[in-house]
């Protein structure tokens, strides 16, 4: 199964520049999609392939699109988000740097599809590097007449701009990517209205991932009903998966959906198993936020299936046995990995991600932190165990965003199939005496 | 003033700040905030003092106040003075699973400073951040635009001399070395 839609041009050396990308079918997208077809059309197709936001929350993109109001005589907005900041993540990088112009002429497309004339991509600031290689690339894509005033002779204009952030995983949240668009601290917004209402500047917005707005690009090449071939079941197309962790060959790979686990850790084709013939103990399969499983569930079902890297497959059994397939950030632990430590450092992460407008998330994690260092210093109680219980019990789906989720899952999921483990540490740690331990974690 | 030099861009940093400004509809000017935020800092000693954001507030038509809840938001921007060299360690996740706090230990012995913290010649800054994107070749650091990856502490080592022997200022807004 080694189908791919995005990288399929990755090996070609200049695929970077405008005239190699262009040589190799780049830009058909747009040509096929403002000569031959209706914006309406274009969304038709999306719609029929089936494809699933690829930031992670995986909603159908075609319905996503069908929701945008369309308001006379007001702009409407399309915005990529590249903020790509869940820990574990780094594809949307890959494909920037590798391949910039996909990007272009997914936005461009994408653009005549919703009747944007103005459109955003807005990059993690830490991706300086990469938003140059993007603006290089709109300004070749300005020269050679794909973006500006009257693209191909038609009536459709598009002016195209990267926008940089400047550090904060939370801008990765759509409301609050376009808050920092707007030049403001990047605070989620509530929820109605959507964005699809009212989002950039009150207007009507949609918010898509870099790797959804490419892949629009192979949908109207050759169609949504063959992009929806690809896959299984309703996880349609390839994703994008960003390996990383304790494996033999860790990097960004374009799988079908539908291939086994067992076959995307150990098989020479895309991770070639654990780093120094070591056993596998856990695997995080869709970025930091989902929830982690143990090797036995993550191989199989607990209905003894093999686990598929799809939506749904990954999903099996819930929170209970299951976890998501997310933003496809998938962490791989061996056996010598402490996941007690492992999930202090993800609860430091989310502690120190939370914007702080909520309280339950802004307190919350900062608590989930802190007991946590506790076990781990030696100090901690068997009552602490259940103490992250209840926090992160009353984290959950209490929060304007999904952060306060985010922050909840890991730890939920560590204590739900890894319990003995906190246990033992609370019993048999040495304690840690030295106050200034404390505050050494201390950022800046 | 910082450091008794007038806070004024160059006639090169204003006229990028004014095309930026053109990239937002009619009045909505402030969008162009962060993007600001990044040119003064790098072209004022790397950090954001606050005669710096009065001055970004001038330029954009908003109220200090505006540019100062935005500065302090975004871990990018510092808003106390940094070394010449501000080296950022990625500690989370996949970078802390493959070493990372033996890269951040490592440059606090070699710098003789504790993380935070910037060295007595001002040349080196040291902070551990939050994931870099750069999962699949960890652990990482990222000084100024570049990201240095699949780190082993002798490359930190020769890193270090080789900004040292530099001595130049890194930021976010340079042209990052060429990556294969």
């Amino acid at each position: 199964m080694g189908k791919k839609l995005l990288l399929n041009n990755d090996h070609i050396p200049g695929i970077n520049t405008y005239e190699v990308y262009r040589k190799n079918g780049g830009y058909a997208s747009v040509e096929k999609a403002i000569k031959t077809m209706t914006p309406e059309a274009i969304v038709e197709e999306v719609k029929k392939s089936g494809l699933r936001g690829r930031g992670g929350a995986g909603f159908p993109t075609g319905m996503k699109w069908s929701f945008l109001a369309k308001p006379e005589g007001v702009a409407r907005y399309i915005v990529c988000n590249a903020d790509e900041s869940e820990p574990g993540t780094f594809k949307d990088r890959y494909l920037m740097e590798r391949i910039p112009h996909l990007l272009i002429e997914g936005m461009i497309t994408s653009s005549f599809a919703l009747g944007a004339n103005t459109s955003y991509i807005y990059i993690r600031g830490e991706y300086f590097y990469v938003a140059r290689i993007l603006e290089q690339a709109i300004d070749e894509a300005y020269a050679n007449g794909w973006l500006g005033k009257n693209i191909l002779g038609s009536d459709y204009s598009l002016d195209l701009y990267v926008q940089v952030g400047a550090g904060a995983y939370i801008c990765g949240e759509e409301t609050a990517l376009l808050e920092s668009l707007e030049g403001k601290r990047g605070n989620p917004r509530i929820k109605p209205p959507f964005p699809a209402i009212a989002g950039l500047y009150g207007c009507p917005t949609v918010v898509n991932n870099v790797e959804t707005i490419a892949a629009v690009v192979p949908i109207i090449n050759n169609g949504g009903d063959e992009y929806a071939k690809v896959g299984i079941g309703k996880s349609t197309g390839t994703k994008l998966i960003s390996a990383s962790g304790h494996i033999n060959k860790p990097g960004v790979y374009e799988i079908e959906m539908g291939i086994t686990v067992e076959d995307f850790i150990y098989s020479d084709e895309w991770c070639g198993g654990i780093k120094n013939g070591k056993k596998l103990k856990a695997v995080v399969a869709g970025g930091s936020s989902v929830p982690i499983l143990p090797a036995d569930l993550i191989l199989k079902t607990a209905n003894g299936e093999p686990r598929l890297m799809s939506y749904e497959s990954l999903a099996d059994g819930g929170f209970a046995t299951g976890t998501m397939l997310g933003s496809g950030g998938f962490i791989v632990m061996d056996e010598t990995t402490s996941i007690v430590k492992n999930l202090w450092n993800f609860t430091r992460f989310y502690h120190h991600e939370s914007c702080g407008q909520c309280s339950p998330c802004r307190e919350g994690t900062g608590w989930m932190e802190k007991v946590l260092h506790k076990i781990i210093d030696g100090h901690g109680s068997l009552s602490d165990v259940d103490l992250l219980w209840d926090i992160q019990s009353k984290i959950e789906g209490k929060t304007i965003c999904p952060l306060g989720d985010a922050a909840a899952w890991p730890v939920a999921s560590a204590i739900r199939h890894f319990r003995a483990e906190f246990e033992d540490h609370v019993r048999n740690s040495k304690k840690v005496i030295d106050p200034k331990r404390l505050v050494s974690n201390a950022v800046y | 003033m910082n450091n008794g030099k007038e806070i004024k861009f160059s006639d090169e940093s204003l006229a990028l700040v004014q095309r930026m400004m053109k990239r937002y509809p009619e009045g909505k000017q402030k969008s162009a905030l962060i993007p600001i935020l990044h040119i003064a800092q790098a072209e004022f000693d790397g950090w954001l003092s606050s005669e710096t954001m009065d001055y970004v507030a001038s330029v954009i038509g908003i109220l200090p106040v505006e540019v100062y809840e935005v500065a302090s938001f975004y871990s990018m921007f510092n808003m106390k003075p940094v070394g010449k060299c501000v080296i950022e360690v990625c500690r989370t996740s996949s970078c802390w699973l493959l070493g990372a706090e033996d890269v951040i230990s490592h440059l606090e012995k070699k710098l003789n400073i504790k993380t935070g913290q910037t060295t007595s010649d001002g040349m080196f800054t040291l902070k551990s951040v939050e994931c870099l994107g750069s999962c699949g070749t960890a652990p990482m650091m990222q000084v100024g635009a570049d990201y240095y990856e699949n780190l082993s502490l002798d490359k930190v080592d020769s890193l270090v001399e080789r900004f040292r022997a530099d001595g130049k200022r890194k930021t976010y807004t340079d042209k990052a070395e060429a990556r294969n």
